[in-house]
This record gives structure tokens, sequence and C-alpha cells, in this order.
């Protein structure tokens, strides 16, 4: 059996690494930490969740003092839709202590699949939509973003929709202790036809805002465990920040194939081991 | 289309230095707890495969509060934790003013909105 110095020493190199390829592919540390606690490290899923929900708090507050220098994130759109993110956030949180570990792990293995074919999926950005739309309008979501060729106005659709996919985000969220940042940008960019750029920035602030309100059922819970959060929570920040160091251009295709193939060997086990009852 | 407001983004940079600067702290009082825990318990066996929770008084503000004054290891890491759980929180109270100094009050009652939940959540399981 593992000392707890060792235990500590391996698991923040473990969590430094997955912060450290979560940020040069921007597929995000978070989604990689429960399945690297619960399959190599043998730790119960629900104390897995817990750790991963601190580091994805981390990542995304220490990001966000990079991103919104370039004045590109949406405050109002953010703030809006964090009514629906942290409702649901709350929700799954509650969802999460009911549920069985095997039936938590099924769905983590779902959505990392999910993620890796969002991951290789062509990005296509779809026309801007410029017809007002009154909610939108009533609600003051529409904005403008720099862009090499000046400052652009976009104008947001499907308010109701977006709202809708959001609270559904906050749920996955509060119940897998991740950041959903893929499903955050895929509501405003797909449903909401907000600008790639502005939803990707918009969806890291709301992140750290959404995992907050489901932080307090953990910790009543007992989740967040000092002696497995504490080197998640240091490891993947150190190596987050330091990917943003080496990313500045750098968008190796490579690299999210191979990140992107972890993450899919990573979901099918967690499925198999969800159905087998060994999480 | 009204653009938006050289005040939207001063404002947004305030908030990115406040959270960087959480974040910084946070880490640092997690790093001190991470320090004395090592040192107490580093060659113990760790055995996180059957879950038991983490210790009542690791779950509740005033336990950890009082944990910390004791100088427990795990008390101040999880302390360390409680206020990287603050920073967002702050952000939003943050956005709340100055929402209320540009006079926008719908959103200023949207920030509220958000607010309440993140304070139904954390004081409603934490503060008992």
């Amino acid at each position: 059996m593992m000392t707890v110095i060792t235990f500590t020493l391996l698991l923040s190199l473990g969590s430094f690494l997955a912060g450290f390829l979560g940020a040069l592919t921007g597929l995000g540390g978070g989604v990689v930490i429960v399945p690297l606690l619960a399959l190599v490290f043998g730790v119960d899923i629900r104390y897995a969740i817990g750790a991963s929900l601190v580091s994805v708090i981390a990542t995304s507050s220490g990001a966000a003092a990079a991103y919104v220098r370039e004045g590109l994130s949406n405050i109002r759109i953010g703030m809006f839709l964090e009514i629906a993110t942290t409702v649901g956030a709350v929700v799954g949180a509650m969802i999460a202590t009911k549920v069985g570990t095997g039936t938590l792990g099924i769905i983590f293995g779902l959505v990392l699949l999910y993620s890796a074919y969002l991951s290789i999926r062509p990005q296509t950005e779809l026309p801007p939509d410029t017809a007002p739309d009154r909610l939108a309008q009533a609600l003051k979501l529409n904005g403008t973003y720099p862009t090499r060729e000046g400052v652009k106005a976009y104008a947001v659709h499907r308010v109701p929709l977006g709202f809708g996919l959001m609270f559904g985000a906050g749920t996955l969220s509060g119940l897998l202790g991740i950041g959903s940042g893929a499903v955050k940008v895929l509501a405003m960019d797909q449903a909401m036809r907000v600008p790639f750029k502005v939803s990707t920035t918009t969806s890291n602030f709301m992140i750290g805002v959404t995992a907050a309100a489901s932080s307090g059922v953990y910790l009543a819970r007992g989740y967040i465990h000092p002696g497995i959060a504490m080197p998640v929570m240091l490891g993947v920040l150190a190596g987050s920040l330091a990917g943003a160091r080496v990313l500045v251009k750098t968008k190796s295709k490579s690299l999210r194939v191979v990140f992107g193939a972890v993450i899919v060997v990573l979901g099918v086990e967690m499925i198999f081991n969800g159905f087998t009852g060994r999480l | 289309m009204k653009p938006q407001s050289w005040n939207d983004h001063r404002i947004e940079v305030i908030i990115g230095v406040l959270l960087r600067a959480g974040v910084l702290i946070a880490a640092a009082v997690v790093l001190i707890g991470a320090g004395i825990y090592l040192l107490r318990h580093g060659s113990e066996p760790v055995d996180f495969r059957t879950f038991r929770g983490a210790s009542p008084q690791l779950r509740t503000f005033s336990g950890i509060i009082s944990g910390s004054i004791h100088g427990s290891g795990k008390s101040i890491i999880q302390l360390g934790l409680l206020l990287l759980i603050a920073t967002p929180v702050a952000r939003v109270a943050f956005s709340a003013i100055a929402f209320w100094l540009e006079r926008d009050y719908l959103y200023v009652g949207i920030t509220l909105a958000v607010l309440a939940v993140l304070a139904y959540s954390l004081l409603g399981s934490a503060m008992r």
C-alpha cells in the first residue's frame, strides 16, 4: 500500500500532466482527473469527483485574468446564463449523492466519449445571424468583439434554448465534478450563435461560478477530502498555467488527436467498470 | 445595437485580477497546509478505495476554521479550498456592485439571483 507522501507526489505529477495537456489541447484537464483517480489510483469515484470540481474552479479562475484582457467575453451573457448553470449544478450535486457509483461511472464515460467526439469534429462557425431577436435585445445580450478587421457586432438568438442547454450543462457539472465547457460552448455557438472566441472565453468565465454552486453540497457530504483535493488542485493549476504559457500559438493537431484517443480509452474503461461494478 | 461600453471592459479587467489573486492566495494556503499534513502524516498508508467521507470537522465552515487555528494541516488545506471556492462567489458579488454603478438594474437583479443560488448551496449545506 502507498504512503501518503508517495500518493501525494504521484498524484501531483499526474494532475500536472492533465492540466498541461488540457490547456495545450483546449480540452480542459478536469475531464481526465476523475478517470485518473478512479482507474489509475483506485480512489472512490465520489472523492474523485470532489477533487476534480475543486481543480475546475482553480483553472477557470486562473485563466480568467488572461482572457478578460482581450475583451472577448460577454459578461452579460455569462451572468444571465449562470442562473441556469448554478441551479443545474445544485440539482446535479444532489442527484450525485443519490445515484450509485456504477451509474456515475457510466454517465462519466459517455461524457468522455462525447468530449472526444467534439474535439475531432471539424469546427465550422455558422455565419453570423444579424436579424434582431427581441428577448436578446431586452436582456442586452448582443455585443461586439475585437477581430483582425476591427470591432465586429454580433446578435444573440434562441435565448430560451440556450438557457435550457445551460441548465443541462450545469447539472452535468454538478453530477460529475467537471466544467462541462464543451456543452457550454455548444449551447452558446450552436444554439445562440455567439461567435467562437466569445463563447469560449465566456464559458471559461462561467465554469468557476457553476462549480462553486455545487461545491457546497460536496463539502457538506465529505466528497472534498484534503488528502486528494490538495495534490489535484495544485497539480492541475500549475500544469494549466504552464500549458497556457507554452501554448501561445501552437495549436498542435496531433496532440489533440493523442489526447482525444486517451479520453476515448478512459471513457470506454469507465463505462466497462461502471457496468461490472468495479467503481 | 448598443456597443458594449468602455465601463464593461474595465470591470472585466478588475474582475480578472481579483480572480487571479484569489486563486494564488488559495494555492498558497493549500501549500502551507500540505506542508504540515505531509510532515505529520507523510509516512502513513493511504486508503481512499472505500468512501468514508472527509471527517465531520472538515465539512463545515466552523469546523475548518477552528481546526486551522489549532494548526491542523488537513483543516488548513480545506481553508485554502474554501478561499478558492470563494473567489468566483466574490466575482459575482463584485459584478452586482459594478452593474449598480452602471445603473443597469436589470443585471443587478440577475446577478443577485445567481448570488442567491450560491448562498443557498454554500451557506445551506456548510454553515451548520
